[in-house]
């Protein structure tokens, strides 16, 4: 199994995504520079990690959606590689509308950073297969900017088709229907604001983030 | 020829910053001020032959780069 951490410039989640995918699933992790053409051959997971890319200049992902990896990035998702943007991640893959929707200020406009419950809206995911039997897990968020904004048309749409793949059971930020992380229609494709690469062990307060490496890698 | 960009965001998107900024306006014994909106703009010069032309290629800037069309809209003048 082989997985790929995208380092961007301003990236701070990227090695902590490498030891939490390393010490969860054993994969081999390779980190790939924003600025590289291409993917390690065979990879299996795709990881955007968290931090502040680009500086979130000009708004948060906007310019590390542009960045050459990420025309490789979108090239692999269209094959069906499975790809998880976490926190900055997220908003990097909404810029890239690789996701719908956008991640907006938080409502009260506080960067919120502490320990989550997340509901399992929807544990049929390639992502999320391993949570079958838990209603909810343990995450934490670190985001000022995790307020995830869709239409309500879009936003229906995701509910209905099962894209909604967690929600926040005591919503920090202001998040539209509680909305914690989605998936794209064709469910290779996951955003989420939580951290499950600061949830891999108990240790750390929870290890529920581990669970989700493990049934991204137990798909490909 | 110099081209400005205006971008807000949308109508319907909350405007977190925008409501703290009318708060403090409040505060400061404008009661009168109403629907505050921070937006941001971008300017730059471009070499373009005629106005038209710089105006098409600026609103393609900015449905890439310089406004999320998601959550913002924007406004170009070129001059």
């Amino acid at each position: 199994m082989k997985a790929a951490v995208i380092v961007f410039p301003g990236s701070n989640c990227d090695r902590d995504c490498k030891v939490a995918i390393e010490r969860s699933t054993g994969a081999h992790v390779d980190m790939v520079w924003h600025g590289d053409t291409e993917l390690p051959s065979g990879v299996d997971l795709i990881v955007l990690p968290g931090g502040f890319a680009y500086g979130d200049y000009l708004r948060c992902g906007a310019m590390a959606a542009l960045s050459p990896i990420m025309r490789e990035v979108k090239a692999a998702a269209e094959r069906g590689v499975a790809t998880v943007g976490i926190c900055n991640g997220f908003q990097v893959l909404c810029e890239a509308r690789m996701l719908p929707g956008a991640l907006l200020r938080n409502e009260r406009l506080k960067y919120v950073c502490k320990a989550v419950d997340l509901e399992v809206t929807n544990a049929q995911t390639r992502f999320t297969a391993g949570y079958v039997g838990r209603r909810q897990v343990a995450m934490t968020v670190g985001n000022g900017e995790g307020n995830f904004f869709a239409d309500e048309a879009t936003l229906d749409r995701l509910e209905g088709e099962g894209q909604v793949v967690f929600r926040y059971v005591d919503n920090p930020n202001g998040s539209s229907r509680g909305v914690a992380g989605i998936v794209n229609a064709k469910g290779n494709v996951l955003g989420l604001m939580p951290h499950p690469d600061r949830a891999f062990e108990p240790e750390l307060g929870s290890a529920d983030g581990a669970i989700l490496f493990q049934s991204a890698l137990a798909s490909a | 020829m110099k081209a400005i960009v205006h971008v807000f965001l949308k109508p319907g998107v909350l405007d977190v910053q925008g409501k703290a900024v009318e708060q403090a306006l409040h505060g400061l014994g404008w009661g009168g001020v109403a629907n505050v909106r921070v937006g941001r703009t971008i300017e730059f010069d471009l070499a373009a032959k005629d106005a038209a032309g710089a105006e098409a290629e600026v609103k393609a800037m900015c449905d890439k780069l310089l406004a999320n069309t998601v959550i913002e809209s924007y406004r170009v003048e070129v001059a």
